[in-house]
């Protein structure tokens, strides 16, 4: 398997995991006493203050999720998800696309390059990390199943089996998870199938064994645990779109300039920072992506 | 065991249960079990247990009523102080630590975020019920006391809103806390046991 490194942030950045572990458990004594005593213990941790993208731990990656499929609670994927089962896995692939059909898992991924992305993840909830996936960009995988001229959009479905998944036993979201992307979204360089994370295979919890992530949208829009790829005409129903029409859109790019109805999308928590940071146009991706969106109203596009 | 030694018992009792979150939470915090994100952990648990005992303190005086057991009032404040004291930490967690007194960000949010105006209105409205519960001055205040007090139900109420309006879909914890409340609240328009104990209407024995 080659690994191929993309150059968006340099291994030279990467900070050994024990390290990252002693920063969280100092800062998370720091956050208790800083109720008491603020501003000395600020002076404290402006020097554990991390500038730059270094990826999260491994551990903070796979307890920190939200994946309502195996509860709502952030680690509740973490304790949960053993119950998935990963192989034998079949994802259809439907719609308006030249070759269609049940692909098993190991077909789709026979011939495809793995290579190591770090990727900043922004979530809707504004907090945000750092994340090595491994895998391959969605565009690759897409242009074998050869779509017609009439797919202008993907939809993405994630499995629906309450035996596997627990959370689905509870009708907090309308199950199964649909997410879609335009198809110029989907082809995009950025937009990445993924099928490990840290050089491991995928965790459960993380969204095995077949995930996407586009890393300038929201995290909502990475679609986990993918059953089923379908081209479509119309845009596809997204699931938070579908629960609440007037906080999240379909496109959901991050936006520090449009906020989410009830909280602000200006500033994220980086996972493992005490200060909030300034988010960025696109994740800062919008030199690569920005170009998707000429002539639109992000307001209205949200 | 006298009768006042067991009311003290019970009394350092609550008060020790009231401390289990609290301990539970610094232990939680220096052992690094808060998760990736502790700040947001600590808001989490210090805002349930605030909401927690504010409707325990709520549900004193129906119980009272129910059972006919007086020296239940006597816990009343007890947790009401809790309340405010884990509501308070809370407050300070996102002021001082999750926004670091970015006042600029924090008063844009109370004005703009409809959860953050109702959570920290409702968080301003038990400043002066805290400050106003120490017995000399229920006798002070005497009537307006219990008019003063009864705001309690609308910072709980505040507090629940809150609570749902920040969740994103999973409301069945706020639920919760809205059902128990309305049950309280709907138990206090019970009308009071009628009539009241004849000794106490006795007419007075006539001077001789």
């Amino acid at each position: 398997m080659l690994i191929r490194r993309a150059p968006d942030i340099p291994s030279s950045e990467i900070t050994p995991e024990s390290l990252y572990l002693n920063r969280r458990s100092f800062m998370a004594a720091a956050s208790i006493a800083a109720v008491n005593v603020a501003w000395p213990a600020a002076r404290l941790l402006r020097r554990a203050r991390r500038d730059g993208d270094k990826p999260n731990s491994f551990q903070d990656i796979t307890h920190y999720n939200n994946y309502y499929e195996f509860g709502t609670g952030k680690e509740d994927p973490a304790g949960n998800a053993g119950s998935l089962r990963t192989r034998p896995w079949k994802v259809e692939v439907a719609g308006e696309v030249a070759k269609p059909g049940h692909y098993d898992l190991d077909d789709l991924l026979r011939g495809q390059t793995i290579e190591e992305r770090i990727y900043r993840h922004r979530c809707v909830e504004a907090w945000s990390m750092v994340i090595p996936w491994n895998g391959f960009p969605l565009r690759n995988l897409i242009e074998r199943f050869q779509p017609t001229s009439r797919a202008r959009f993907v939809e993405f479905t994630t499995l629906y089996d309450p035996s596997q998944m627990p959370g689905q036993k509870s009708d907090v979201l309308p199950w199964p998870y649909v997410e879609g992307l335009r198809m110029d979204e989907a082809m995009h360089p950025l937009t990445l199938v993924v099928t490990g994370l840290y050089g491991r295979p995928l965790p459960n919890q993380s969204g095995a064994p077949l995930r996407i992530h586009v890393p300038w949208k929201y995290g909502f829009k990475s679609g986990k645990s993918l059953v089923r790829i379908r081209f479509v005409e119309a845009q596809p129903a997204n699931t938070w779109n579908v629960t609440a029409p007037k906080e999240y859109g379909f496109y959901a790019n991050v936006n520090p300039n449009v906020d989410h109805p009830r909280w602000s999308q200006a500033r994220e928590r980086r996972i493992g920072e005490f200060f909030r940071r300034p988010t960025l146009m696109f994740n800062g991706y919008g030199d690569q992506v920005a170009s998707l969106y000429a002539g639109m109203d992000l307001r209205r596009w949200f | 065991m006298s009768q006042r030694t067991a009311r003290r018992a019970v009394r350092v009792a609550l008060f020790l249960a009231c401390l289990v979150p609290l301990g539970a939470l610094l232990a939680d915090a220096v052992g690094g079990r808060l998760g990736a994100d502790p700040i947001r952990a600590t808001e989490l648990r210090t805002g349930i247990w605030g909401l927690t005992t504010l409707v325990a303190s709520l549900a004193i005086t129906p119980l009272r009523r129910l059972t006919g057991w007086n020296v239940l009032g006597g816990y009343r404040r007890m947790l009401g102080l809790f309340a405010f004291t884990y509501i308070t930490l809370h407050f300070l967690t996102w002021f001082g630590v999750d926004q670091f007194f970015a006042i600029t960000y924090i008063g844009r949010d109370i004005v703009k975020r409809p959860y953050i105006t109702v959570g920290f209105a409702s968080y301003l409205l038990m400043i002066p019920l805290a400050i106003t519960s120490r017995a000399a001055m229920v006798r002070r205040l005497g009537k307006r006391w219990a008019t003063l007090h009864s705001l309690v139900y609308v910072a709980a109420l505040g507090g629940i809103v809150h609570f749902v309006w920040e969740v994103k879909a999973d409301l069945g914890r706020p639920t919760l806390y809205a059902l128990v409340l309305v049950a309280l609240l709907l138990l206090r328009f019970v009308p009071r046991r009628t009539p009241r104990p004849a000794a106490r209407q006795a007419p007075r024995p006539a001077a001789g």
